[in-house]
């Protein structure tokens, strides 16, 4: 297609009939203190310059040797498969489909993501994917709000922090109220959050409560008692969930969740220094109408003749308009398509043998840790594959370990200022025992 | 010749209708706007018990070539919704008038009738 630059007449009508004189009048909204003056745009380089300047800024990141970080995001075997799938040019955009019918490919591989995530979760639907764990959270608690009229949220302090963070951006516009049910963190505590806080918390006028499974410190919350306090007061309960872990744990949709949120980076996804994810929404039937984001459908065409298209577009905003269940009407087709690639890859069996490693390799460098009288589990509840550890002088020696190249987990003091002197630990399949007994030698010599 | 409407129902120009029995109204859309809207797929009904304010929006009608908001033909509080329309909403197409009314509401302000039209001039209105 030939490119038709504007000259300098076509400006000159355009300007004119919008009533400006110039391009710089259209921004004189913006007040001049914040306008760029000048560009500093390097000079044009050769593809070996280029090439020569990536690889210098490739080698500034910081791999480390060894790595107990997850907190939300988790390194997983990603199998070849994936790549190759993903690679082919006739899926290789990002982007949602427009014009969405003639790729019937594509919305192909859209609706097996959907089926794929309604049997992980247990739920009636699922979206066509959104970008990532932290905004289909987000999304999912206006979508509570939506569905009882109600504005205020409940949500525990054992759900991710930057999630939460995420819910408040979202929920500071329509000004939504959301009130924090304190998870139980002292000493010798569960780590859990109570279905008495919760209902302590929740009255008639909270759309829903926002709990995660496993939590924050890998803890197994009470998800249906969760559910229970929520449905007393006419909320809903938006679960929070890790796939991976799904092929171990109760489904949401058999504990009473009448929205699932994930990241669904643990299929198939690698680690990238946050991205491109991929978030996971799920919902009952009874409330697609007020679910965000794409939804693909199966169908018949007019010879009988399987097909898919876009269905239920009127929630969304080219149609909707300022009323759509979102302003968000697209999906991460891609990562979608990494998820739904790696799922069928490893299948039911895979997916739970992923999780079962995980889970041992977790009680491995736990009980590592604490056989050698190094530090020892800060919560009692049962846990997944990640596990809160208390370590006297946790911060000098997190920082000596990562000199190392040993990465000790996440820090929790950060996030939960009553947390001082204690890591969140992750393992997964990938963790090698050699790893583990390395860490905890190494922690050992690093009084 | 142009369409007929039912004489004893007021109507707004935003096409809908509403029939007054004593204190209650009972609020639809027109046989013109559910032909304008063609196949009607889907219907937001009010909660029974909320309060609804005239021409202002109080549920959304979904049809397979668009979504439109609903405009309260009067003010009131929502006593009882068409709950038939949830499962076959396509009432709205067959039987606009009767069985395709969408909710009833407890008037609050009778005068507000005055701000409606009669058969007459809506037939007017939807054929120009």
């Amino acid at each position: 297609m030939a490119y038709s630059p504007h000259t300098d007449a076509d400006r000159e009508r355009m300007l004119s009939a919008v009533g400006v004189t110039s391009i710089d009048d259209l921004f004189a909204d913006i007040p001049a203190s914040v306008r760029a003056t000048r560009f500093e745009v390097p000079p044009p380089l050769t593809e070996q310059e280029v090439r020569a300047e990536l690889m210098r800024l490739a080698g500034r990141n910081a791999l480390p040797r060894i790595s107990f970080l997850g907190a939300g995001a988790y390194r997983h075997l990603v199998p070849s498969v994936v790549g190759e799938v993903i690679g082919r040019s006739e899926f290789s955009t990002s982007y949602t489909p427009y014009q969405p019918e003639v790729s019937q490919g594509t919305l192909q591989s859209i609706y097996e993501f959907q089926s794929l995530i309604c049997e992980l979760t247990g739920m009636e639907v699922a979206s066509a994917s959104h970008y990532d764990g932290a905004t289909a959270t987000a999304e999912a608690a206006l979508m509570a709000c939506r569905l009882t009229h109600r504005d205020r949220i409940a949500v525990s302090s054992a759900v991710n922090p930057q999630v939460r963070r995420v819910v408040e951006t979202y929920c500071s516009g329509p000004g939504i109220e959301v009130v924090i049910v304190p998870a139980d963190l002292r000493p010798g505590g569960s780590g859990l959050t109570g279905p008495d806080a919760a209902a302590q918390v929740l009255d008639a006028g909270f759309a829903c409560l926002v709990a995660q499974q496993p939590n924050f410190f890998g803890g197994i919350e009470p998800m249906r008692e969760l559910a229970d306090a929520a449905h007393a007061v006419g909320a809903q309960l938006v679960a929070v969930v890790e796939p991976t872990s799904l092929a171990l744990l109760e489904a949401p949709g058999d504990y009473g969740a009448d929205i699932v949120a994930a990241e669904g980076q643990p299929l198939g996804i690698p680690l990238s220094y946050g991205g491109p994810y991929v978030g996971l929404m799920a919902a009952r039937m009874e409330s697609v109408r007020q679910m965000p984001g794409r939804l693909v459908g199966a169908t018949s065409d007019a010879r009988g003749r399987k097909g898919y298209v876009l269905t239920l577009q009127a929630r969304e905003q080219h149609i909707r308009r300022e009323k759509a269940a979102s302003n968000i009407c697209t999906n991460q087709a891609l990562c979608a398509l990494a998820a739904t690639t790696y799922l069928t890859a490893v299948g039911p069996a895979g997916l739970r043998e992923v999780a079962d490693l995980s889970m041992i390799q977790a009680r491995h460098l736990a009980a590592a840790i604490e056989a050698a009288g190094l530090g020892k589990r800060r919560f009692s509840a049962p846990y997944f594959a990640e596990v809160a550890v208390q370590l006297p002088d946790a911060a000098r020696r997190h920082a000596l370990l990562a000199q190392q190249g040993i990465v000790a987990g996440l820090l929790l003091e950060f996030e939960y200022p009553e947390l001082g002197d204690t890591v969140l630990l992750a393992a997964t399949e990938l963790t090698r025992d050699e790893e583990i007994d390395a860490f905890v030698a190494a922690l050992g010599a690093t009084p | 010749m142009p369409p007929m409407y039912p004489d004893d129902l007021r109507y707004s120009r935003e096409h809908e209708w509403v029939r007054v029995d004593g204190s209650q109204a009972t609020i639809g859309i027109t046989s013109f706007a559910a032909d304008e809207l063609g196949d009607i797929v889907f219907v937001e009904l009010p909660d029974v018990g909320s309060r609804v304010t005239q021409f202002a929006t109080f549920g959304v009608v979904e049809s397979v070539k668009a979504v439109s908001d609903l405009y309260a033909p009067i003010s009131g509080l929502v006593s009882e919704v068409n709950e038939a329309l949830r499962q076959s909403p396509e009432l709205l197409n067959s039987d606009p008038f009767t069985a395709g009314w969408i909710a009833r509401v407890t008037i609050s302000d009778a005068g507000e009738l005055d701000a409606l039209l009669d058969s007459a001039a809506y037939a007017e209105l939807t054929a120009g």
